[in-house]
């Protein structure tokens, strides 16, 4: 498991750093050097586009674990370089950008978009596992969650578009409640999915609502 | 009787009840759907007003069932669980019934990828399974989901939609028997071009004794060209449309007449098949067509109810 990102458009970052001259680059060595898109590699190649376009980088660096709170003192490792950046470009997932947010005083930007929290089956595949929805409904359906793999969040699945276990909205995703289907079925279990799984409590979810109070 | 619709009575009384799809325009003009609706009324039980469709934006399914209503007809409102939660969704039910809409068909909604405004967040707060439960609820013991009690009463006749061809197959009937559990009244079903499969599913339904427990109306969706029979048969998710029937729609040298034959047989057909005690036409553009269907089908004169 881990935390899947995509570069987000070169262009966009571009306009992010419109009125930003100078520029600190920083990776993240877990997630996203395992996706290729934060690792040193990428960090380098994001350096060098800023350079053609006439921006200057101070430096870079790629910490171990952006989310992590030893961020703080990788900062203070190179903190000359950051001091002298406008803003800093990170090429971490969206915990990384604002655990660096939180310990600089300097405007970030995100160059990834975070897409999920789940498998990179193979290179820009990805399988949406959960979605920490905090009201967990695997017991109902078999070990396979429908909320994070059904694009319907259907309880009681399936619809009716699914067409040989695919997806009707894409052909490449797997049928959520076909796989729930053919497991229950396997295990002879499939009277489990008789009873009517009723409205799920979103009260309790990131997702659904504000966060509640610590 | 649970609302008194026109459809409700029809189907209770054991006829064979004929309902007909309206499409709402992408605009303002209530004469589209008075237009559509009355031409279909006289040969439609009750006639069924769509939720967004493909989820392209048009005008609203309770408009269209407000409008019908005015002009005579038994509307039934379409109501998808895409676009809202269910504070939405009750407030539009309390609001539906103080116009006078008794029936309402209770979708999951195609997914909004597909339709005009694909960055659009879907809803799906509910299921259609745990819309049919609510609506039973709010009839039955007067409370919304809360628990909280509802004043006044919710006289709704609750349809649900099946698709009879999607996968698993075995699992459809299990699926179906879900939704009866949850309190549906009456099922619409995807169009019906394979007839055997259907007939193989109806088997299904029969041997666990669902037609006995709730209304099964066949949907019919008359084919008006060539194109419109390969684009179901390759594009639209969940039809089934045979090579057979695409190949009597390229040699035909009338493709609309052709189209109503082939609807005719199909109708035919499926009033032979045990347990189901209507049919649902889907004429998507072609609603001219529907009179000579429902004529041509001997299915007139509608019963007055």
């Amino acid at each position: 498991m881990k935390t899947i990102t995509q570069q987000k458009p070169f262009e966009e970052i571009i306009q992010f750093l419109e009125r930003e001259q100078r520029v600190y680059l920083i990776g993240c060595g877990t997630c996203a050097t395992m996706c290729q898109t934060g690792g040193k590699p990428e960090v380098l190649e994001m350096k060098g586009k800023l350079e053609e376009i006439g921006k200057e980088v101070t430096g870079w660096m790629v910490i171990s674990t952006a989310c992590d709170s030893l961020t703080r003192e990788a900062l203070e490792e190179d903190i000359e370089a950051v001091q002298r950046a406008d803003a800093i470009l990170v090429m971490a997932c969206a915990f990384g950008v604002q655990t660096v947010a939180q310990y600089v005083e300097k405007l970030v930007y995100p160059a990834l978009n975070t897409l999920l929290l789940g498998h990179e089956d193979s290179p820009g595949h990805f399988s949406r596992i959960c979605i920490q929805c905090a009201d967990c409904v695997l017991a109902q359906t078999g070990g396979i969650c429908p909320i994070a793999r059904c694009p319907k969040n259907l309880l009681n699945g399936p619809c009716g578009g699914s067409e040989g276990g695919k997806c009707e909205i894409n052909p490449d995703l797997p049928c959520a409640w076909h796989l729930i289907i053919e497991r229950l079925t396997k295990l002879g279990k499939l009277d489990k999915l008789e009873a009517i799984v009723p409205p799920k409590d979103w009260s309790v979810s990131f997702t659904g609502s504000p966060p509640p109070p610590r | 009787m649970k609302a008194g619709t026109s459809l409700e009575k029809v189907l209770e009384s054991g006829k064979f009840a004929v309902t007909a799809e309206v499409g709402p325009p992408r605009g303002t003009a209530a004469s589209v759907i008075q237009r559509k609706g009355e031409l279909l009324r006289p040969y439609c039980d009750a006639l069924n007003v769509t939720d967004n469709q493909t989820a392209i934006v048009r005008m609203s399914s309770v408009s269209g069932c407000v409008l019908l209503k005015q002009l005579g007809v038994d509307p039934v409102m379409q109501m998808v669980c895409r676009d809202r939660n269910r504070i939405a969704i009750q407030s539009d039910i309390l609001g539906a019934v103080a116009l006078g809409i008794g029936n309402i068909l209770c979708l999951s909604g195609d997914y909004q990828s597909f339709g005009d405004h694909p960055t659009a967040k879907g809803v799906f707060d509910l299921d259609s399974i745990q819309l049919i439960q609510l609506l039973s609820q709010m009839r039955d013991e007067k409370k919304f989901l809360s628990g909280e009690n509802i004043s006044g009463e919710v006289p709704l006749f609750i349809g649900a939609a099946e698709n009879p061809y999607a996968d698993p197959f075995e699992y459809r009937v299990l699926r179906l028997a879900k939704k009866v559990k949850a309190g549906a009244d009456f099922i619409q079903t995807q169009a019906i071009f394979d007839v055997g499969k259907f007939a193989k599913w109806m088997e299904m339904v029969t041997e666990r004794g669902l037609d006995k427990e709730v209304h099964i109306l066949a949907g019919i969706i008359p084919i008006r060209a060539v194109g419109m029979a390969r684009y179901m048969r390759d594009k639209v998710p969940g039809v089934s449309v045979p090579d057979g029937i695409v190949t009597r729609m390229e040699d035909a040298k009338e493709a609309r007449e052709e189209g109503l034959k082939i609807s005719l047989e199909i109708i035919e057909q499926i009033m032979d098949i045990p347990g189901v005690h209507g049919i649902h036409i889907m004429a998507v553009n072609w609603e001219d067509i529907v009179p000579a269907i429902v004529e041509k089908a001997g299915l007139l004169p509608r019963p007055l109810i």
